[in-house]
């Protein structure tokens, strides 16, 4: 109570680390932030900008910014077009929704039944398990492309709706997370439902799961990004094109734009540039408190 | 040979446990542990993916360093260019950011973390778009128009085909959309240090904020440090594909922005040439590993 006291009248929590409220001292952070998150907003800003222009916007001369006459017909234009081999655009819309709907809940099940293990069960190979995944952590998928086109290829998964799901189901980041933050929900809970006679799925279906909602949003959030975004698996390991995203097919466009075709491209693509972005936007906007009390279990020791 | 009362009683004991991993760790197994194993042995082939792998011994990594002078002369030296701006550099201006949001109040906070966030939320495949047109290289482009406005250059610059720009535009690009995960753990980090620690600090005499960065703030979060050197490190070397993406091109303009993903790239599936982008993987991922175990020794918790 004193402290609390001593605080509010003396100022002191208003300056230095998570203050209450505003605070001179805060000012000079203000000024250096403040130039440079304008800065940072501005490609987010011309992606949104750019999807409402009209045409004789988009090729002004000079070129504005800001949209004057916002319209809809990049989005009306987008959806009316077909790709150069006849599948709508819809078509790539549908499949990346239901790639990530997919990717998303597997990648909870598996990574949170993973984290269940490593942290709450007693194994020989518990210790070392984790070591793995946490050596994992600085994987780089990148640089295995060529190993793992040729792993996919021997299990016969090329051209397959599962190829989208399967190779990014194990998230060594998504795993060490949910395990850190697991790590914290107390043994005697767990304890306590075991001499109830739960079983061990009981225990992780009611209990676990419930306890840990906030890392599983941040893992919910890492594996859409990581589903929604990806182009490259439909440029890598689909030929059909009926099985490729909607990020592929914005890639396409951009390729494109640069050439002959710029002036009837820029406008779909922006658009689609946008419906890419806003989806990752939102979701984050809704979990990010979420996300930041995961982020604090989130140390490497 | 185990008994079978014994092995009953090892399933009881543990069986579950696998269970609960087993999905994971096939996974983890087929897509992340075989293709690493699967890069290394091939890089002590030639492999053409036609006739089967041949074994010659250490002869691609002899090739990469003794006659491959594309890699010598602009790989090497833009990767590690590249590598050292956005790796370190990206991480300091992560830390810095998250040290300034945490003096801030809880809903500017939120605000500023979710503007410097966003970026990283993007695809490359969305922002192509918008860097082709920011940096389009006629007079409609943004910043050449907004250039020739200020007088500051007469003509329209080739920005993203010139090769004295496009790696300055790479390096710029990607440190903006390097405020990822990283960026968050290092702002819960900050935020979960006890305030008594620099009350107490305070009481002894430590003045600077720059004393209570290096005294009290990066000591009390070396995990999340480490946390977000390893982030920063993989997002580095996962950024490799952005100079193909601006140019339109692998190889890019003269090698301007060939970084060793392209190199890869450009050696497994435009010249099938397997084994040799095998052997280039595994320098690439041996790279990974010698920053993390450098950024290990930074911060490891000493417990």
């Amino acid at each position: 109570m004193k402290r609390n006291w001593f605080h509010r009248f003396s100022g002191v929590r208003n300056r230095g680390i998570n203050p209450q409220g505003f605070h001179v001292s805060q000012l000079k952070f203000y000024l250096l932030l403040l130039p440079l998150a304008a800065f940072m907003l501005l490609p987010i800003l011309f992606i949104f900008s750019s999807a409402f222009k009209p045409p004789d916007e988009l090729f002004a001369y000079p070129p504005r910014f800001f949209v004057v006459n916002p319209t809809l017909k990049n989005f009306t234009d987008l959806f009316s077009k077909m790709s150069s081999s006849g599948v709508p655009v819809s078509r790539y819309l549908f499949n990346s929704i239901v790639i990530t709907l997919v990717a998303v809940a597997a990648s909870i099940l598996v990574s949170s039944t993973a984290a269940y293990a490593l942290s709450k069960k007693r194994f020989k190979l518990k210790q070392t398990l984790f070591a793995v995944n946490t050596v994992a952590l600085m994987f780089v998928p990148i640089a295995v492309t060529i190993p793992r086109f040729l792993v996919i290829q021997r299990l016969g998964l090329l051209d397959t709706f599962s190829v989208h799901i399967l190779p990014g189901l194990a998230m060594p980041v998504g795993l060490f997370l949910l395990k850190q933050f697991m790590d914290s929900v107390p043994n005697e809970v767990i304890e306590a439902a075991q001499i109830d006679g739960a079983s061990d799925l009981q225990i992780y279906w009611r209990i676990i799961l419930p306890m840990i909602r906030p890392a599983i949003a941040t893992i919910a959030i890492l594996a859409f990004q990581a589903a929604w975004n990806n182009a490259e698996t439909s440029t890598l390991y689909i030929n059909a094109e009926s099985l490729k995203t909607f990020a592929f097919y914005l890639g396409t466009l951009t390729t494109t734009a640069s050439g002959a075709n710029a002036v009837a491209g820029q406008g779909i693509a922006a658009a689609a540039a946008l419906i890419m972005f806003l989806p990752n936007l939102i979701i984050f906007i809704f979990l990010q408190s979420q996300v930041m009390s995961t982020m604090s279990h989130s140390g490497l020791k | 040979m185990p008994s079978r009362a014994s092995l009953q009683k090892w399933l009881n004991k543990e069986g579950s446990a696998y269970g609960f991993l087993s999905v994971y760790a096939l996974m983890f197994f087929i897509f992340i542990v075989v293709p690493v194993l699967a890069a290394f042995l091939l890089s002590f082939t030639f492999f053409d993916t036609i006739q089967l792998p041949r074994f010659i011994g250490l002869r691609n990594y002899i090739t990469l360093i003794t006659q491959d002078d594309t890699f010598m002369k602009y790989v090497l030296p833009n990767t590690i260019q590249f590598a050292v701006i956005v790796g370190p550099g990206g991480y300091a201006l992560a830390f810095l950011l998250a040290w300034m949001l945490a003096q801030l109040p809880k809903i500017p906070r939120t605000l500023f973390a979710l503007i410097l966030y966003s970026p990283s939320m993007t695809s490359g495949v969305a922002m192509a778009v918008v860097w082709k047109t920011l940096f389009s290289g006629d007079q409609t482009g943004y910043l050449n128009s907004f250039l020739m406005n200020l007088g500051i250059v007469q003509e329209p610059v080739q920005w993203l085909q010139s090769p004295e720009y496009l790696m300055t535009i790479m390096i710029v690009v990607t440190l903006w959309s390097s405020m990822g995960i990283g960026f968050l753990a290092m702002l819960a980090g900050i935020l979960e240090i006890n305030p008594e620690l620099y009350e107490a600090a305070a009481l002894d005499g430590m003045s600077s904020r720059w004393q209570e960065i290096f005294y009290i703030t990066i000591p009390s979060m070396k995990p999340q440090m480490l946390f977000g050197a390893v982030m920063a490190i993989v997002g580095t070397f996962q950024a490799g594909a952005i100079g193909v993406t601006l140019s339109g091109s692998n190889p890019t303009p003269q090698y301007a922005g060939q970084l060793i993903v392209n190199h890869i790239e450009d050696y497994g599936f435009l010249r099938y040439e397997m084994g040799y982008a095998a052997a280039v993987s595994v320098v690439l991922l041996l790279m990974v590993l010698f920053f993390t175990r450098l950024s290990n020794r930074l911060f490891v918790s000493e417990e």
